[in-house]
């Protein structure tokens, strides 16, 4: 089974509209992972029909008991995270260490688990998608990924398929460590600007740092072809296939509001995703 | 007071609204705590007075001497950062919150607390806009140890934080003590969805928040008419135009070339302001 991740540096380059595309390409022989867990969109497009829901447990949050509180403030002291305060927990910055438990000299601090989203595994109509939800804030959404990447691995080998689609999130910390590593290609997706050549620069290191395959495709190519040139050479430099370059264009935006895939709608950034495909089916 | 900007999709202009708007003010403390991808300071070509230090990280010391391999701190490590083998105990550095909980539980005082650098604080100014931005080191996973430290160091009157993407912890720690959070938005059903989300967080943490439409003119009337329902205040509009997409691309402020914005974002720092109160 081979595993594909679309990527980007900087948000909003048009990840979850490749990698819906990608899916409607290989639909039938794929499973789609949406590990853009913290702001998931791909689920608009594909709009999967829930088949399985599974709890999210993410790190676990301290309490403390008021009946057994002696208010002698070792815990706030000793808390590296600033997350006690008047002798209460903020659960938003508490990370789940239990310092707190072996200072407490009465006992007053107890741990709970946490459900912090759900993941689930659903139908849509190019195949098996497994996505989440994280709750709003909460923490370990590296550890959410690993969730929904094993589920998606799963699925695929129960249901015979080769390929796992990866749908990314944005940046270059905890989510998309945990959505490239062991992967067999990434592809990075960025925009002619000066923000998209240097976030592209970043997610390069970090997809070499781990020793991820990845080709390049430029967003909206034609908006600054200057900066495309660059990026091409960028690419040149560091040793990285710039594979795709799609135009602008403005049907981009209807396709989403009708819930479709470019795929699914006559325009050049279609052709240009097929032949991408192409290139990406070569190399896996 | 500390206006945050953020948005829950990437890329609909949150550095684009936070850039300009500092430009415009001319007086402000601007911190980029996207310490990913950290996108401010690209555009203020003028930067003066830049410097920079390490962002320091808590990380045990294993003294093998005194060590016993009783394995109680890899036992107590909520994030399998330690590994005690017959021999030596193995630290994984990237998977360490520094919480010191391995020193607390050591019976033999063979833990103590060194640090390392996760990434850089980096200081500069443009004229009245003073800069201060995280950089994240390639290979770490965790940034809210950097977006603490570059807040910590903020010291003006006036702070505008350019907020990581997303609605996790970075987003949660970028937006932390804001007065204000202008959450920065595109109309497609994408922009609509993760403002939804963006919403619920800043309305859990209890921080007044306002829309910025970017873009405004593509996709369709879903987030116009989730702000209408909801009650939340749209405070400005950009349209989707060329030369806004094209000026942003080279970097350039698109406030400083279509000088007429410059008043729009003025009267977008008081519209906050009022919305503050």
């Amino acid at each position: 089974m081979k595993q594909l991740v679309v990527i980007s540096g900087k948000g909003g380059t048009g990840k979850t509209t490749m990698t819906a595309s990608l899916a409607a390409l290989a639909k039938g022989e794929m499973v789609v992972a949406d590990c853009d867990v913290d702001a998931p969109d791909l689920h608009l497009l594909l709009k999967p029909q829930v088949r399985e829901t599974f709890d999210f447990y993410g790190l676990e949050v301290a309490s403390i008991d008021p009946e057994k509180c002696t208010k002698c403030g070792k815990c706030e002291e000793a808390c590296r995270f600033c997350a006690i305060s008047d002798f209460a927990v903020d659960p938003a910055a508490c990370e789940g260490c239990r310092v707190c438990t072996v200072v407490c000299p009465s006992e007053a601090v107890a741990m709970t688990d946490r459900i912090s989203g759900h993941a689930f595994v659903s139908d849509t109509r190019f195949g098996t998608m497994v996505h989440a939800e994280l709750f709003p804030g909460e923490e370990a959404s590296g550890k959410l990924v690993t969730m929904v990447r094993e589920l998606a691995a799963q699925v695929a080998e129960r249901e015979g398929r080769d390929l796992v689609i990866i749908d990314g999130s944005p940046g270059i910390g905890c989510p998309v460590i945990a959505s490239i590593t062991g992967t067999d290609l990434a592809l990075v997706m960025t925009e002619p600007s000066i923000s998209g050549a240097h976030d592209l620069e970043r997610i390069l290191a970090v997809v070499e740092h781990f020793g991820v395959e990845a080709l390049v495709a430029v967003n909206k190519h034609d908006l600054n072809p200057d900066m495309t040139e660059r990026i091409g050479e960028l690419c040149r430099d560091l040793g990285f296939d710039l594979a795709g370059k799609l135009p602008f264009d403005p049907g981009v935006v209807g396709a989403m509001v009708q819930r479709k895939t470019l795929v699914e709608v006559e325009g050049p950034v279609g052709d240009a995703i097929r032949d991408l495909w192409d290139k990406i089916r070569a190399r896996l | 007071m500390m206006i945050s900007v953020a948005s829950g999709k990437g890329g609909t202009g949150k550095t684009l609204v936070a850039t300009n708007l500092a430009a415009s003010i001319g007086s402000v403390e601007l911190l980029d705590c996207d310490v990913e991808e950290p996108n401010s300071y690209l555009f203020f070509p003028d930067l003066e007075e830049r410097e920079s230090s390490d962002c320091n990280v808590p990380i045990p010391v294993i003294d093998e001497d005194r060590c016993t391999r009783c394995g109680r701190c890899s036992e107590f490590c909520a994030y399998h950062a330690l590994a005690v083998f017959p021999k030596e105990v193995l630290l994984f550095p990237e998977l360490c919150h520094g919480c010191g909980g391995c020193d607390l539980v050591c019976p033999e005082g063979a833990v103590s607390m060194g640090t390392r650098a996760i990434g850089k604080i980096h200081r500069a100014r443009s004229g009245g806009v003073r800069l201060l931005w995280g950089e994240l080191f390639i290979g770490e996973p965790m940034a809210t140890p950097l977006i603490r430290a570059v807040k910590a160091e903020a010291r003006g009157d006036l702070l505008l934080v350019d907020s990581p993407p997303g609605t996790a912890c970075p987003v949660i720690e970028a937006v932390r003590g804001s007065d204000f959070c202008l959450l920065v938005t595109e109309p497609t059903p994408f922009g609509l969805y993760d403002l939804s989300i963006a919403v619920q967080v800043v309305t859990r943490m209890e921080i007044p928040c306002g829309v910025v439409v970017n873009r405004s003119g593509i996709g369709d009337r879903g987030v116009y008419d989730y702000c209408e329902r909801e009650g939340i205040p749209i405070l400005l509009e950009i349209p989707m135009k060329r030369e806004i997409a094209e000026l942003t691309s080279r970097g350039v402020l698109f406030s400083k070339v279509m000088v007429e914005w410059q008043e729009k974002f003025v009267h977008l720092l008081e519209r906050i302001e009022e919305a503050a109160k």
